[in-house]
């Protein structure tokens, strides 16, 4: 949903940013406004999942120059978990195994900081249960999923399902989904994006990066952007996802 | 500082012994073999590893006089619905003890009303190696009492031994001492506690005997939760008879300096072992573990998994042998060493060992050292954890492993609960 009135959630520019000092960003610029649903597409190794991890913080990446604001934050001043404090989500490509911590109590646990952060009271293990049946619905989890440990022994499709999960009880105001759609069949695909949409308000915002035009049948992107070499090439609607899935990306090259 | 020989010579000659009866016999053995074996000296290979300066700045005297403690002192580590048997530096509390969950599988109490009993006479210090083991024999000769649990059937309430050091003024060494005898096809789950009340400095020396008869079964834990200037050595021996059980999950987070001693003889055809470890430690403390398991007879199993958490300036050492017999043929063995380093000062040092003297073997082990892993790292923090709550619940959810293992929940509870709020507060 476009309103030019909306609040800007996240203004990039000129992003530069390297890993083991190779570059792989070149100067990406992107400005993302609350209710807006956007879409990162390009094909492997154009710095797309590079462009979300370092917006979410990850340690192996180096911004090298450029400016990302998040409600007027240098949003490079702070450490991951400010980041996820302020209102940043990032769904994982590869969502990580924990054994040992159950779902629930790392549910509970970050929604508590959340909580902690804004002066919010902490709920305990049964308040925070009788919010969790609901959030659960959301992304169609069987309850028992709750109690094992994070993401062990769970199929792709329930870790990316978890990942949603995880966006619903934190209730980001920009949540960055990093190839969520990958290793998913079509039944799990649409689980897991109806979960997204239900999630969708006017005040908050979604990024999905994916190669696939797919996944953009269910949520519908108000921009689709290309990525090639580093930087976005071509911003359209979701027509050019239809164009892409038509012609492939080689007309698109970076220069 | 001391030399070894000194320490030792202070806390064997700090003790009278009357030299009457089965006991006094014992315990004047138990003396000259003390003497003639004293402190291993640093070169010694199960010693050499194992840091004892801190140990060797103090003298250790016996306890003069019976501290009095109360419920209350007590409740942080009472269990509910255990069989529960307290010992006040090394001494009986009757008044703190509760056996009212005791059934008529059970015989338990102090070890010193079961003197002239010829079920006591018949396995008090027969394992604990008091013509071999320093440490044995200095507790064998000064220890004031000990738990006495004698099991004939199925007992469902755990026995818990709890073992209680107090504040004094000057440096005590105090001699916690168990035997434990399972009569055959008899099932019960042991809870072997070390703890104490106010930060004094104390060396607990500890005996633990098992015998477990054929078809026996016995859950073994044991928690090491001593106050931060304790010394702790503990040395405990198992027995296990024909198709026997053992299960061992054993902790140690307190204490300056620790160390643990088991050994497991498998002198029963088809006796199987499980040894589950867990050391977490910060600081500069040191917690050494060393494990024997010795199959002696045929198709016997065990299976060991030990892990350190080492965090600050800490050290912890894990040497575990396994030996198998010229006779124990289609012995089945498997040992696993996990490590945690969660500091560049932290140091671990694990020496898995296999001696095997039978070509009818299956014996897999492996060990491997790591740091927390950077991607559930940054996985939680992007979930809003700080730094040090993600460290610290990874540091817990390495430790679950092995904390899980005890099948009595309560206790898995707090112990989760102490680890997770304690590291918290600490800020390691």
């Amino acid at each position: 949903m476009i309103n030019k009135d909306s609040k800007v959630l996240l203004e990039v520019k000129d992003l530069h940013a390297t890993v083991d000092g190779v570059e792989i960003l070149k100067g990406v610029n992107l400005t993302i406004r609350a209710g807006e649903v956007h879409a990162i597409m390009g094909v492997n190794g154009s710095g797309k999942s590079t462009f979300s991890k370092v917006l979410a913080g990850h340690p192996d990446y180096t911004v090298t120059a450029g400016t990302a604001q998040f409600e007027g934050k240098d949003l490079f001043t702070l450490e991951p978990e400010a980041r996820a404090r302020a209102g940043l989500f990032l769904a994982f490509q590869y969502p990580v195994e924990i054994p040992g911590v159950s779902n629930s109590a790392l549910l509970r646990l970050a929604y508590n900081t959340l909580q902690e952060e804004c002066g919010q009271e902490e709920l305990d293990p049964l308040e925070f249960d009788d919010l969790l049946q609901e959030k659960i619905k959301i992304v169609e989890m069987d309850p028992a999923f709750l109690s094992r440990s994070v993401n062990e022994g769970f199929s792709g499709g329930e870790k990316k399902r978890n990942e949603i999960l995880q966006m619903a009880v934190l209730d980001p105001k920009l949540a960055i989904l990093d190839e969520t759609d990958s290793g998913l069949d079509i039944d799990a695909l649409r689980i897991v994006a109806n979960g997204v949409n239900k999630l969708r308000t006017a005040d908050n915002a979604v990024v999905m990066v994916t190669h696939y035009q797919r996944l953009l049948n269910y949520i519908v992107p108000d921009y689709v952007h290309v990525m090639s070499g580093g930087s976005i090439v071509k911003t359209g609607d979701k027509e050019l996802a239809l164009e892409l899935e038509a012609r492939g990306y080689d007309w698109l090259k970076a220069a | 500082m001391l030399t070894r020989e000194q320490s030792f010579e202070q806390m064997l000659l700090g003790k009278t012994i009357k030299p009457e009866g089965w006991l006094g016999n014992l315990r004047l053995n138990a003396q000259s073999s003390a003497k003639a074996l004293s402190f291993p000296s640093e070169r010694h290979d199960d010693w050499r590893l194992t840091d004892l300066s801190a140990l060797l700045q103090h003298s250790f005297a016996p306890v003069d006089s019976y501290a009095a403690l109360t419920q209350e002192d007590i409740a942080p580590f009472t269990i509910a619905g255990t069989i529960r048997l307290v010992f006040v530096d090394g001494c009986y509390a009757l008044d703190l003890s509760d056996v009212s969950q005791a059934n008529d599988a059970i015989v338990v109490g102090a070890l010193t009303e079961r003197l002239g009993d010829p079920s006591v006479e018949k396995d008090f210090a027969r394992l604990a190696g008091v013509e071999a083991d320093a440490f044995s024999a200095l507790n064998t000769s000064n220890f004031d009492d000990g738990a006495w649990v004698q099991v004939s059937g199925e007992v469902s309430a755990p026995i818990h031994i709890l073992n209680i050091a107090t504040q004094r003024e000057t440096p005590t060494a105090i001699y916690p001492r168990a035997l434990v005898v399972m009569q055959a096809n008899s099932r019960a789950t042991l809870i072997e506690d070390y703890a104490g009340v106010g930060e004094g400095v104390r060396f607990s020396n500890a005996v633990t005997e098992i015998v477990l008869h054929d078809h026996a079964q016995l859950q073994h834990i044991r928690v090491q939760r001593e106050t931060s200037k304790a010394f702790h050595f503990g040395h405990c021996t198992v027995e296990s008879g024909k198709g026997s059980v053992y299960t061992s999950t054993a902790l140690a987070f307190g204490g300056r300096v620790s160390r643990h001693s088991l050994h497991v003889t498998l002198a029963g055809e088809g006796a199987e072992s499980t040894l589950n470890g867990l050391a977490l430690i910060a600081g500069r403390q040191i917690a050494d573990t060393h494990t024997l398991i010795d199959h002696a007879m045929p198709r016997c199993t065990s299976n060991q998994l030990h892990k350190c958490i080492a965090d600050g300036a800490s050290h912890a050492i894990f040497s575990g042998k396994i030996m198998v017999r010229e006779g124990a043929s289609a012995t089945d063995s498997e040992q696993s060493s996990r490590n945690l380093l969660l500091s560049g000062k932290a140091h671990i040092d694990t020496q898995p060992q296999l001696e095997i003297f039978n070509d009818d073997v299956s014996c897999k082990h492996g060990a491997t050292i790591g740091e927390i892993d950077a991607d559930s790292l940054f996985f939680l923090k992007s979930r809003g954890l700080t730094e040090e709550r993600a460290r610290n619940l990874l540091t817990h959810a390495f430790a679950a492993e092995i904390i899980e293992k005890i099948p009595v929940q309560s206790l898995v509870s707090s112990l989760s609960k102490t680890i997770l709020d304690e590291r918290m507060k600490a800020g390691v």
